[in-house]
């Protein structure tokens, strides 16, 4: 499909005859069912489901349903980050399955999704920041992933731009790196798994909007859309932000609140940090994109909000915050800022599991982490929807956790996602 | 930003005050279990209309009800 395998011969061929030759890299689809696997929501998480579920379990008929286009949500919203130093077994075990998907994906998909493993940096400002750290690092690697706990002078050598002054705002006094963290081009994790994902015969279908499922007692059997009935062996709901207005429609009520997550974007310059920097203590976290903007963001919103848009006063905390960090980003302008709308979870962690109703899967409540999770979070969703169960990695953080007292609550903030 | 009409002061900003939770999530001293553990791990989460808690740093409370996709405050009741 498309110009067939992407490869340097085929850009040199291009470069030849004036680039004239590169077709779709996947086809408009438009409703064809039934399907064996429906899946609600058009973002990487879902995409790389629908390719999981052709390539590793030889599903033949899978629709991906979009309300909007692809990668118009929060998968084009985030601020690019992938890292997998959590703190909690479970979440350290799921993002660094994650992880390990991400160093070979551009390979996988034959799509350059951009993944850069430049290293994640969290600073610490204080000893107890710094005792954190290393209580975390230790954990880390004990789990068999990688944690440097580097001091004041190496992480002055590699951020020079930091003020490392004794008098700064919040003084540096050393940080925790994984180095195999990074970032990735965002839209390119969505446009390469929907190009796999329709080279395996999947139907990716836009401006189809889900406004109801299909149901027969307990079970349900498809959804009705803006493009007429789709029919379906299993549904799976795949669309943080919204998982509570798709759940609802079912008659679901999901320990997930909607919020508001802010992002801004700077001009491009040359490069000046080579890594992500990040620090939890203040909650600001900045990385320069490979096209030279300073991309950063905080906190959420701290109410709930479906608006696409986010309060002045939490970007100016943001951005003061990167700002006393590393002075020279005062000199830059910012061209733009947004919001994304985040499935704040009730322990924080995300929801990866079957619902109450037969036949009806969701994956959601990824708070504002879910970028970093997507090729894990599409590999264990495909197979809880083609097998019925969840893979030991996923089973965890099924949907039942929190009626039974299991939740992964990385800063035990309990069910008020505003805490968080 | 959105102002909120504070039942005592009149109309403030919002970073005066803090969002406590929804109202379908308050929990009673004599709730049953099971609808305790519902109100507090389940919410609608409506996009539109719902029903919260807010304080104001004045030491009022009080209940907004909300559009969550315009901000739009309909009613403001003292607790």
């Amino acid at each position: 499909m498309g110009a067939g395998r992407y490869s340097a011969l085929g850009l040199l061929r291009g470069a030849l005859g004036g680039h004239q030759h590169w077709g779709r890299a996947w086809r408009a689809g438009s409703p064809n069912g039934p399907y064996d696997v429906v899946l609600i929501g058009g973002g990487g998480h879902g995409l790389a489901t629908a390719y999981y579920l052709a390539k590793e379990h030889g599903i033949k008929r899978i629709a991906v349903l979009e309300k909007a286009y692809i990668g118009g949500g929060n998968t084009g919203r985030n601020t690019t980050i992938v890292r997998s130093n959590y703190r909690q077994p479970q979440l350290q075990r799921l993002l660094e399955y994650s992880l390990k998907l991400w160093h070979g994906l551009s390979d996988e998909l034959n799509y350059n999704v951009m993944f850069s493993p430049r290293g994640a940096l969290f600073l610490g400002h204080s000893d107890a920041d710094m005792a954190r750290l290393a209580e975390r690092g230790d954990a880390l690697i004990a789990m068999g992933i990688d944690a440097d706990l580097i001091d004041r002078d190496a992480v002055a050598k590699l951020a020079p731009l930091l003020d490392m002054g004794r008098d700064a705002r919040w003084p540096i006094e050393g940080g925790l790196i994984q180095r195999r963290g990074g970032t990735a081009r965002h839209d390119a994790v969505a446009w390469g798994y929907a190009r796999a994902a329709d080279n395996l015969g999947v139907d990716i279908i836009e401006n189809c909007e889900v406004t109801g499922f299909l149901r027969e007692g307990n079970r349900v059997t498809g959804v009705t859309t803006t493009r007429g009935d789709i029919a379906a062996g299993r549904t799976g709901i795949c669309v943080a932000g919204n998982s509570g207005t798709v759940a609802g429609m079912a008659g679901l009520k999901l320990p997930i609140e909607a919020h508001t997550l802010q992002a801004w974007v700077t001009e491009p310059v040359k490069p000046m940090v080579d890594t992500v920097i990040m620090s939890q203590s203040l909650h600001c976290y900045f990385s320069q994109s490979d096209k030279g903007g300073m991309v950063g963001g905080g906190d959420p919103d701290f109410f709930p909000s479906y608006a696409q848009r986010g309060a002045p006063v939490r970007l100016e905390d943001s951005i003061s915050q990167a700002i006393a960090l590393m002075p020279a980003l005062s000199r830059l302008r910012m061209v733009r800022s947004w919001a994304g709308v985040t499935d704040m979870s009730f322990d924080g962690s995300p929801i990866i599991g079957e619902t109450p109703l037969d036949g009806l899967y969701l994956n959601g409540g990824w708070c504002y982490g879910g970028f970093k999770a997507t090729p894990g979070s599409g590999k264990l969703y495909a197979h809880l929807l083609a097998t019925g169960t969840s893979h030991p990695i996923a089973a965890p953080f099924d949907l039942a956790r929190f009626a039974a007292g299991r939740t992964i609550d990385e800063v035990g903030a309990g069910p008020m996602p505003q805490n968080r | 930003m959105l102002q909120i009409p504070c039942p005592h002061c009149g109309n403030r900003n919002q970073e005066e005050f803090a969002y406590e939770r929804s109202v379908e999530s308050v929990v009673r001293i004599d709730d049953a279990p099971d609808v305790a553990m519902t109100a507090l791990f389940s919410r609608a989460n409506l996009r539109g209309e719902d029903h919260e808690i807010w304080s104001h740093m004045c030491g009022q409370w009080l209940r907004l009800t909300r559009d969550r996709m315009t901000h739009a405050i309909s009613a403001v009741v003292p607790l």
